[in-house]
């Protein structure tokens, strides 16, 4: 059979696209090179690279002194990092006792299923995982506190990076139930309850946490019975959880509102009660929706941790103001302690909204 | 009880009601919850008097009119320490007020630069701010509030300052500029100044409505400004000069004369304002991906420049996403101007509690913070909302 | 509808609030108030098990952790030798890191027995705000420092100047009113922490810092350049150092105050660390027989067994003993003695008669 000489668009072969339109060439010429105002960008960036970087790694690295036992053994221009292996368990655990590292990193192992259960449905042992996520706030009080069988510790010993994590994640599992509360309250039909959540989401929103923390050390004693005394931590453990419900129960506010009506009267239609329709129909939604909005607001709290320096906790800035003000150490380490605090941070705060990000897309497509 | 005798509910009424009935239900919960708050706060009330008491402690607002005997560097208002306690607080407020509004502005500019080129074709000037967008998002901005006041302390030092024509100086104590001394004429300046602006709005709008007629655009952005910067100037030549200026001269400690920004206070501006310009950044990009490609694609079929495209197309829209998360990005910002207190730039909280300490009084002091900090947030939220609907009245 | 809840809320309300009128009548609160006095933080302290101690958030030499995270210091001694008198161990102690702000409150509160903060004994601090002093343990005054290329030689011809000062202490009180007395201008530089202070200094964001002499000898001590710089001669304020307790509870102030008597009278004495058990025993000193309980009865009108002194001496030893050890000449501090030598050797440290 002939095959008819036709020239369809289709069948013929392509000519390859210009060489300088493909490859490296061609993608610097189009992503940095297009125009005199993309030229000029990129032009610009490269000075601002070229100003930043080679100094800062001369510093950190290429200068830096790495070994000696107190400051006057750091004598290069660069930084100082000698202190590091004395001091850097002090930056992580405070003051609590060495032999008792452990039972921090057990707490914050045990975190991440205790998380991931509540997080995920299709887990193995889901209910048995259920129930150890509810009992892992009690659990890891103990690993921290001790009681019975182990030493006990004192609630002055937690410091440097791990006071930020207990106030943090204390403070977000904590403000959970009250944040929901809030939430139903503001929407709720009864007026007195709506205008009490209005009133204490508004007020506390209004306010800057600094203010808040020295209620907790200055004025909340004043407000308990005479011979009656919080624990310090305590006292800033619960005004960090008033202060992230707030902000924790506008975000579950707009989950709800993000519930179709529908939802809620075929709650009614059904004849379910007001909380049981919350209870399995609307929040375990609404919630599912809220997740990146918490994330969000664990981290801003989790940065927000380090404002306890300015009421005398020694979280991890404390902790780098302690060394800095050690007479070995004083005088070189200042910058250095302020960036290993900011990398310790970077680090943790980066991964989990990178990972919020993850999860906000998936749980997108789960509703396609 | 006082709610039995209500005639409509009367009739029907039965006692096993006031659970099952939705209405009674809600009515007694609220009741309750009313009742056990009241409980609650006569037991705060009656514990801190008691406690005030046994402690011994001062308590009442009267300390506001004793002197402060303190001195404060920025101040807006006359104060020396032979001033009251309650004038500086006013001057901390103040202090608060400039930082959290300079810092509204500068975050806005560099928040919404920052978002546009974050979504510039430019691989290399993307990955820059998204790197600067992502490290300083993540890092505590207390943390960021003292980085920046060590950076500032790099400065040349004051016998060294850097000085442009002998009038600015720079240095690790500030910027000095010159301060005007106003004399007599000076008002018909200012009145000339506020003129020009009000002109320059005028012939703003007259230049709208004739584009809608006509189609032709006047050079606004070459107008305004030289209106705004012209028609005093002449005024100011032609009363002669009235307005001088003091120039800081050098002396033997510091430069005198003039008026001196203080690295605290830029420090703590540049924190606040390079922190929040991250999230804003953020808040843009999101509102400008909002606005459809067919928006775009229809200003290009139009044969719109691609600027032109941005600032009249694609900017107005994504305003309507932006604004709100954006009025919560400012509050935020106010707030976190509370830490000045980490670098002694004398806002409301440091003097606060520099007051607090000296007089003792804590519940008094703790509420006026909060007090100016609640009012200070609604008059933001109140601003933003008025915002809000006049840019979203425009949509069609 | 609406309308009539609205109005049920508000005569529930009303009621409620009628409820709350009961619950602060001031009858109520004023009998409430005179079960409860002040009394007793012995016996607190004893059932607890520990001393409340409140110190700084870190001061060179006063108040700092080792690396083992162990809080020692001058005004930390205190707390111990306390501790030991009252509880018969010295590391029977929970320490509350004070700033500047937070330290009144809380003693106030009730939170801590004792404050041992480098705190300046005032008349306000004594009479307004109710607390109690227990003596002085460190004799102090403002002065400045500056570099000596400035070419001033006294604090009198800072006319013009920046001065470095750390807030929410009597200091920024002192300088204004120094200043003001003396018709200079100057412009303060509030910082709120020491070291942020010794950094704004030597990057010369001020001509001169101005703190308590002991601070300024300490900060000086740390300088790479330290001839290069002079402590002025003027010292423009009499800042007198002490523990401080609430007031209201004297057994528990006199019992302070003579912990910290029995320290600078051990140094009197010679009563040292190292010989302070077999002294103990019984000397023919009738004073240090008296002090250490082998004598008299003393200890039963504190309200503590006999050997409180000797376990209190024999914690960080005598007054000398502390000095020496924490910031004294040998340590990074280098502070002389000087007007905290004992009154016979010169100073003006003296503690009445133990009898």
């Amino acid at each position: 059979m002939d095959t008819p000489d036709l020239n369809y668009a289709g069948s013929n072969k392509s000519r390859p696209p210009p060489a300088n339109t493909v490859g490296i060439i061609g993608w610097i010429r189009s992503n940095l090179l297009g125009g005199p105002v993309n030229t000029c960008l990129t032009l610009i960036s490269c000075y601002i690279l070229w100003l930043i970087v080679p100094p800062l790694l001369d510093w950190t690295i290429f200068n830096a002194d790495f070994t000696g036992d107190s400051g006057r053994e750091c004598t290069t221009e660069g930084a100082c990092w000698a202190w590091l292996d004395q001091r850097i368990y002090q930056f992580l655990y405070g003051f609590y006792p060495p032999d008792s590292y452990w039972r921090v990193n057990l707490a914050i192992i045990l975190l991440l299923p205790a998380l991931a259960y509540v997080l995920f449905d299709k887990l193995p042992f889901s209910r048995q995982g259920r129930w150890f996520s509810l009992t892992y706030p009690f659990l890891a009080t103990f690993l921290l506190i001790g009681g019975i069988g182990l030493e006990g510790i004192t609630t002055d010993k937690f410091g440097g990076f791990m006071l930020n994590l207990v106030a943090g994640i204390s403070g977000i599992v904590l403000s959970l139930p009250i944040g929901i509360l809030l939430a139903l309250g503001r929407r709720s039909k009864l007026p007195a309850i709506r205008i009490l959540s209005v009133s204490f989401i508004e007020f506390i929103r209004g306010v800057p946490l600094i203010t808040l923390l020295f209620v907790a050390v200055i004025i909340l004693q004043l407000f308990l019975p005479p011979n009656v005394t919080l624990d310090q931590l305590v006292r800033v453990m619960i005004m960090i959880t008033l202060f992230a419900s707030a902000y924790m129960a506008e975000v579950i506010r707009g989950g709800l509102q993000a519930i179709p009506n529908g939802q809620y009267e075929a709650g009614k239609a059904m004849g379910l009660s007001y909380w049981q329709s919350m209870r399995l129909i609307i929040l375990p939604q609404a919630l599912k929706i809220s997740i990146p909005g918490i994330v969000n607001t664990f981290i801003g709290l989790f940065k927000d941790t380090t404002l306890v320096i300015i009421i005398g906790l020694f979280d991890i800035l404390g902790q780098a103001r302690v060394l800095q003000t050690n007479p070995d150490w004083m005088g070189k380490v200042d910058y250095e302690t302020f960036l290993i605090a900011a990398i310790f941070f970077f680090i943790v705060c980066f991964s989990i909204s990178r990972y919020s990000i993850n999860l906000e897309k998936r749980l997108d497509t789960d509703h396609d | 009880m006082a709610q039995n005798r209500d005639p409509s509910i009367k009739k029907s009424f039965r006692l096993i009601q006031l659970w099952t009935d939705e209405r009674w239900r809600g009515l007694i919960f609220q009741f309750l919850l009313i009742l056990a708050l009241c409980i609650l706060v006569a037991f705060i009330i009656s514990n801190t008097i008691q406690n005030l008491k046994t402690a011994g402690m001062a308590s009442g607002y009267d300390f506001i009119f004793d002197t402060a005997s303190f001195d404060i560097n920025q101040r807006l208002i006359e104060y020396s320490s032979t001033s009251t306690y309650g004038r500086a607080i006013i001057v901390g407020g103040l202090n608060t007020i400039v930082v959290a509004i300079l810092g509204i502005f500068a975050s806005t500019i560099i928040g919404f630069i920052a978002g546009i080129l974050r979504l510039s074709r430019n691989f290399l000037i993307s990955r820059l701010v998204g790197i600067y967008v992502e490290f300083i998002r993540n890092v505590p901005v207390l943390l960021q509030i003292i980085f920046w006041w060590v950076i500032l302390l790099a400065l040349p030092k004051v016998r060294d300052s850097l000085s442009i024509g002998d009038s600015i100086f720079l240095s690790n104590r500030g910027i000095r500029l010159p301060s005007p001394i106003y004399e007599e004429g000076s008002f018909w300046v200012l009145a000339a100044f506020i003129i020009a602006i009000a002109l320059s709005l005028i012939i703003r709008r007259w230049s709208f409505k004739r584009q809608e007629v006509t189609g032709q655009t006047l050079p606004i952005w070459i107008i305004a400004p030289a209106l705004i910067i012209f028609l005093p100037v002449i005024i100011f030549f032609m009363l002669g000069q009235p307005i001088g200026f003091e120039t800081p001269v050098r002396s033997k400690f510091n430069l005198r004369g003039g008026f001196n920004v203080t690295p605290e206070f830029v420090a703590l501006w540049l924190a606040l304002s390079t922190y929040t310009a991250a999230f804003i950044s953020e808040i843009v990009r999101a509102g400008i991906s909002s606005v459809s490609a067919g928006q775009k694609e229809a200003a290009r079929a139009l044969g719109l420049k691609q600027n032109i495209t941005m600032r009249k197309i694609i900017l107005p829209q994504a305003l309507r996403v932006i604004i709100p998360p954006l009025t919560s990005q400012y509050l935020n910002l106010t707030k976190n101007s509370s830490l000045a207190v980490a670098i002694g730039y004398q806002d409301i909280v440091s003097i606060g509690d520099t007051v607090l300490n000296q007089s003792g009084r804590v519940l008094e002091v703790i509420s006026i913070f909060m007090l100016f900090y609640l009012t200070l947030s609604l008059a933001t939220s109140a601003f933003m909302n008025w915002y809000n609907k006049k840019i979203n009245l425009i949509e069609r | 509808m609406k309308n009539k809840f609205l109005v049920a809320i508000v005569a529930s309300a009303t009621i409620a609030l009628a409820a709350c009128d009961g619950g602060i009548d001031p009858k109520a609160a004023k009998d409430k108030e005179s079960s409860v006095t002040n009394a007793g933080t012995l016996d607190d302290v004893k059932k607890r098990g520990h001393l409340n101690c409140g110190i700084n958030t870190g001061l060179p030499g006063f108040a700092y952790t080792d690396d083992k995270g162990n809080w020692q210091g001058f005004d930390v001694a205190f707390c111990q030798a306390l501790a030991a008198a009252v509880l018969g161990d010295p590391s029977k102690v929970k320490y509350k890191n004070l700033t500047g702000k937070t330290r009144f409150p809380t003693l106030a509160s009730g939170e801590i027995d004792v404050l041992s903060r480098n705190t300046t004994w005032t008349l306000q601090r004594d009479v307004e705000l109710g607390f109690t002093f227990l003596g002085v343990n460190y004799y102090d005054g403002q002065g400045f420092i500056g570099r000596k290329s400035l070419g001033v030689k006294s604090a009198k011809e800072l006319d013009g100047a920046s001065v470095c000062i750390q807030t929410g202490t009597t200091t920024e009180l002192n300088l204004a009113d120094f200043f003001r007395a003396n018709n200079i201008k100057y412009e303060p530089v509030p910082i709120e922490t020491n070291s942020e202070a010794r950094a704004g200094y030597l990057a010369e964001r001020c001509d001169v810092y101005t703190t308590d002499a002991s601070g300024l000898a300490a900060t000086k001590s740390t300088f790479k350049d330290a001839d290069k710089h002079m402590v002025f001669p003027e010292i423009i304020s009499k800042e007198p150092l002490g523990p401080l307790v609430r007031q209201g509870d004297d057994q528990w102030a006199d019992i302070g105050r003579w912990v910290l008597n029995a320290l600078i009278v051990g140094e009197e004495l010679g009563i040292t660390k190292a010989n302070v058990a077999t002294m103990s025993s019984g000397t023919k000193n009738p004073e240090i027989n008296r002090l250490l309980g082998t004598e008299g009865s003393i200890a039963k009108w504190l309200g503590l067994d006999p050997k409180w002194a000797m376990r209190a001496i024999s914690a960080n030893g005598n007054y000398a003993e502390i000095f020496e050890k924490y910031i004294g000449k040998n340590t990074p501090l280098g502070l002389a003695r000087g007007q905290n030598a004992l009154y016979n050797k010169g100073g003006i440290l003296y503690a009445p008669p133990v009898r």
